[in-house]
């Protein structure tokens, strides 16, 4: 009930990465058996091993979203959640309630996509959801399924965002001047201004999307005078956005473990904070080089092929003053950081395909080929997910104030290392050997057997690898107990106990410099220097608001989705045609908000005697 | 025989579907780009490369060592140096890239020398219309050697994108516009592989297409018999025809001159494959007409005909009998 209700980061953050984790192990499900099923092509009579094209889809089209929108966004929110109040020396977020508000709708978005398995309409349309193929017309209830749950699962993203704009804007401690930020919290800066810009395009193309199917509305129908190709531009001008909002945190978590086990001071700070920027302001320019052969023309085509290439500099940028951070340095080899050590050099094999790809005629060739696939794993497994597992080991400690086993870990790295590569590197060459994506089934003899198999057997590898880091979590339970500073750490939250207490830091620390906590460490103290005398702590209350807010829009989002459906009960289709469970549902919401909005709730102090007590 | 090339040359995979395997100008170009790029990011992977590995190595904790090494904020020089060779490399890359993308964006549709052909995308198969000449196909796009291609690209349904890996890149089939292209053709005549490349459906995976490439005089004289095709029926498949009518026509033309709203099957026995990707064998053609759906799942178009096996095996017989010449 607790976990119901509670508003604080910390909690929220842990609730994050369970759901998040959670949904990783669906898709890395899914993934398996798309693998399984391209482990050997089709039979001779055209008969497919495993799994038939219609299933292949779903499975393939449900990895996707879910990957990118269940998995990846909220292990980085989580991330966020736990990471950024406390290297600022905040007590919490700036909006406690909606920080839960966007884990809940988050949640629910999630769930209400994943119901689609077992009413048996499943998303088959990628998770790019192309129109005219996503319209009533070609594809049914799944396509429902994916607009709905991402929009409501978006408002989670887009909220979560602007608290934490606000948040690093507002509540950094006495001292924490804008450059003085720990980088992890400089790229959740700034992935939070490219949701704010971001997430409403998605919004707005997935609210277009469900009133072409539920209210016969034109805006992708060809046939009625839509555009197919106006779909395109929406969703990439949110989605190439999205893929930086993913990997800039992920830079920011590198930016921390390298220093800390290097025992040297990040490289180049102020270049890397500049390149966090550029990149965040390019990634909105360059949305159509995903549609290079959509017959744009070679002016617009041009254009965005050199703009893309751009991004490569601010990008270099950031890895030569990664390499520069551990040149020299001290170098421990923990699993974080094999983890983040090994981040580099995938990473850099992801950049430079993606330069290939911003070629326009080479891009001819590529686009949609298994060359991208191979690309963009690399940059998503490879960048994002490596830089993850890092975060995760490095943080685990702070988060749940037990320790990780090592040699677990360093095994899980290697399984799921070797697995990696084995996996995506030849699916560079499948894709310039001709093999389209997002087919379910090829013909054999066309020198793609061996590849795909190799390919497959790498994901096993992968597989093994995470079902070690699950192991490790569960035997973490009863792991050592974590001291506050296992790792000898730079920045705030290693100043203060593992796990954290609710209200973070007794006193407001003062910092006076970059890696303020080091500086003191340098200076023969033990902690930071009090910025305030000891007083009583203000606390919000726990609510139980957002968990309904949430229910009542997922509730809402069936009623849309089925008022046009045949059911057999009669009653059922009363309720749904006349639109009684989708009123329904928003009436909870806006019940919900309302009380929120009378019922004035100032929270509580935890007082000076019981601070004290804790030690 | 005009077509023992294609008997002789039949193969369900088709020679060269591989864009680093470039048998024509518009691929070789995009090629040469590929290449000139590898060798570029290669250059900077070594770099990166080699810093990464004596970083890692040199500087790894000796057992007992517990000492600070020096706090370096950063150097300028370095920063300077990571940002303008970038540069440099990206402006090499860049000027070629951009030269290429006008240059194969040329338009040929006003040009006389140049072959003119419609190609639709329908899920889950290609139709093709030669515009100058009144002719339509499908799954089959016959060209002759050493000729420029004016490809005009729509769909009919979904988007679906038309891809001739060993001509040159691809280019989106977009319902309700129209996009243009031009490739050229190879030196010398064989099959290439052709297939969809933007995710359209159940059966994308499926819907794949063969480029026929003909020498100059056998392209004429596929051109002549394409547009006379034979009108004589023998005897023995004058069931399988009337079925046909009766059951087929409606979807599917025997003469080159129309489109349908199925594949026209002018010269379909001379066919490399059927339905796009399966092996020419009257057994394959007879569970096809059975049950399309066992082959390209249930959104395929074309219905299950209500027949008996021996009118399923009357239509094969005189599908066969629909040669050229
Ligand atoms: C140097 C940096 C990068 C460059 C120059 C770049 C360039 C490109 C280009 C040109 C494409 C289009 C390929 C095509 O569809 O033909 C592409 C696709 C893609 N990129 Fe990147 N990219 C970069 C970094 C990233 C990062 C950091 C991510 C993710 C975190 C990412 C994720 C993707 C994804 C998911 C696709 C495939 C989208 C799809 O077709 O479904 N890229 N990239
Ligand atoms: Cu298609």
């Amino acid at each position: 009930m607790d976990w119901l209700t509670t508003v604080d980061h910390k909690k929220i953050g842990i609730l994050y990465f369970a759901a998040g984790g959670f949904f990783f192990i669906v898709g890395g499900i899914e993934a398996l058996l798309i693998r399984l099923q391209l482990m050997f092509p089709m039979g001779a009579n055209g008969e497919s091993w495993f799994l038939d094209g219609q299933t292949y889809n779903e499975i393939m089209t449900m990895h996707g979203t879910t990957m990118i929108f269940l998995a990846a966004m909220p292990l980085i929110f989580g991330l966020m959640n736990a990471v950024v109040p406390l290297q600022i020396g905040a007590r919490d977020v700036a909006f406690p309630f909606l920080n839960s508000l966007g884990f809940w709708t988050f949640f629910f978005g999630g769930v209400l996509l994943n119901i689609s398995w077992f009413t048996g309409t499943v998303p088959d349309i990628g998770w790019t959801a192309y129109a005219p193929l996503s319209g009533e017309e070609f594809s049914g209830t799944g396509s429902d399924y994916y607009a709905i749950g991402l929009q409501i699962a978006g408002i989670g993203t887009l909220v979560g965002g602007i608290n934490f704009l606000v948040t690093i804007i507002n509540m950094r401690a006495p001292g924490m001047t804008f450059m003085r930020m720990p980088l992890f919290t400089w790229t959740s800066f700034i992935t939070s201004g490219i949701i704010l810009f971001a997430f409403p395009a998605l919004a707005v193309g997935l609210i277009y999307i469900s009133f072409d199917r539920l209210f016969d509305a034109n805006f992708f129908v060809t046939a009625t005078g839509g555009n197919a190709v106006l779909w395109e531009h929406i969703f990439w001008i949110f989605g190439h956005p999205e893929v930086y909002i993913l990997i800039l945190p992920a830079f920011g978590a590198i930016s921390e473990v390298l220093p800390t086990f290097a025992r040297k001071r990040l490289f180049g700070y102020s270049s890397m904070v500049f390149a966090t920027a550029l990149i965040g302001f390019l990634s909105f320019m360059v949305w159509a080089h995903h549609m290079f052969t959509v017959g744009m023309g070679d002016i617009a085509n041009a254009l965005f092929g050199v703009a893309t290439m751009l991004i490569a500099i601010p990008t270099g940028i950031k890895v030569f003053n990664w390499l520069f951070t551990i040149w020299g340095g001290n170098i421990q080899f923990t699993t974080a950081m094999l983890y983040a050590t090994s981040f580099i050099p995938t990473f850099v094999m992801g950049g430079v395909t993606g330069v290939m790809l911003a070629i326009p005629p080479a891009d001819f060739q590529f686009h949609d080929s298994y060359f991208v696939v191979a690309h963009f794993h690399y940059v998503i497994v490879g960048g994002i997910v490596l830089s993850l597992l890092a975060a995760v080991y490095y943080w685990w400690p702070k988060m749940f104030g037990r320790m990780l086993n090592e040699t677990l870990g360093k095994w899980s790295f290697w399984l799921f290392f070797i697995g990696f590569h084995l996996t995506f590197f030849i699916q560079h060459f499948l894709g310039l050997w001709g093999m389209p994506r997002r087919v379910f089934t090829y013909l054999p003899n066309q020198g793609w057997d061996t590849a795909n198999f190799v390919s497959t057997i790498g994901a096993f590898f992968m597989a093994a690898g995470v079902i070690v880091i699950l192991i490790n979590v569960i035997i973490s339970i009863k792991g050592p107990k974590a001291p506050a500073d296992p790792w000898d750490g730079r920045t705030l939250e290693w100043s203060i106990p593992s796990p954290s207490p609710e209200y973070n830091f007794k006193q407001l620390p003062l910092v006076r410099g970059l890696d303020a906590f080091w500086l003191e460490k340098m200076d023969g103290k033990k902690e930071m220097t009090p910025a305030e005398p000891l007083g009583p702590i203000h606390m919000p209350s726990p609510s139980i608001l957002p968990f309904f807010m949430s229910l009542g829009l997922f509730i809402a989002g069936f009623g849309f989705m089925y008022r046009g459906y045949e059911f057999e009960s009669m009653f059922i289709n009363n309720l749904f045609g006349n639109n009684i469970i989708a009123i329904s549902g928003l009436a909870i919401t806006f019940v919900c908000m309302f009380l929120r909005s009378v019922y004035d709730d100032h929270g509580y102090h935890i007082e000076v005697e019981e601070l004290q007590k804790e030690g | 025989m005009v077509f023992s090339l294609l008997l002789t040359g039949c193969s369900l995979v088709g020679q060269g579907s591989n864009p680093i395997d470039p048998k024509a100008s518009v691929a070789e170009e995009q090629y040469g780009l590929i290449l000139l790029s590898i060798g570029i990011m290669i250059l900077v992977v070594i770099v990166v490369f080699v810093l990464y590995f004596y970083a890692i190595v040199r500087y790894r904790r000796k057992p007992g060592d517990d000492s600070i090494p020096k706090q370096v904020e950063g150097s300028h020089k370095l920063e300077i140096i990571w940002t303008v060779i970038p540069m440099i490399l990206l402006l090499i890359l860049a000027v070629p890239s951009v030269a290429l993308t006008f240059s194969q964006d040329e338009d040929y549709s006003e040009d006389p020398e140049v072959i003119q052909i419609k190609a639709t995308g329908h899920q889950f198969w290609w139709e093709f219309e030669y515009s100058d000449l009144g002719i339509y196909t499908a799954q089959d796009l016959v060209l002759p050697v050493n000729q420029r291609v004016q490809f005009q690209l729509t769909s009919s349904d979904v988007i679906h994108s038309f891809w001739i890996p060993a001509m040159g890149g691809k280019m989106d089939t977009n319902p309700g516009m129209t996009n243009k292209m031009y490739l050229d053709t190879p030196a010398e005549p064989g099959v290439l592989k052709g297939k969809c490349a933007e995710f359209c459906g159940e059966s994308h995976a499926l819907m794949d297409f063969k480029v026929v490439i003909l020498s100059e005089e056998d392209y004429n004289a596929w051109v002549t018999s394409m547009q006379t095709p034979a009108t004589t029926v023998d005897a023995d498949v004058s069931s399988g025809e009337e079925l046909f009518k009766q059951n087929c026509m409606s979807c599917h033309a025997v003469e080159a001159g129309f489109p349908g709203l199925g594949p026209n099957l002018t010269g379909f026995a001379d066919r490399e494959v059927v339905a796009g990707y399966l092996e020419m064998t009257d057994d394959n053609i007879f569970e096809w007409i059975k049950n399309p759906e066992q082959f390209k799942g249930e959104t395929v178009e074309m219905p299950a005909i209500p027949l008996d096996d021996n009118q399923y095996h009357d239509i094969v017989k005189y599908l066969k009998t629909l040669k050229l010449e």
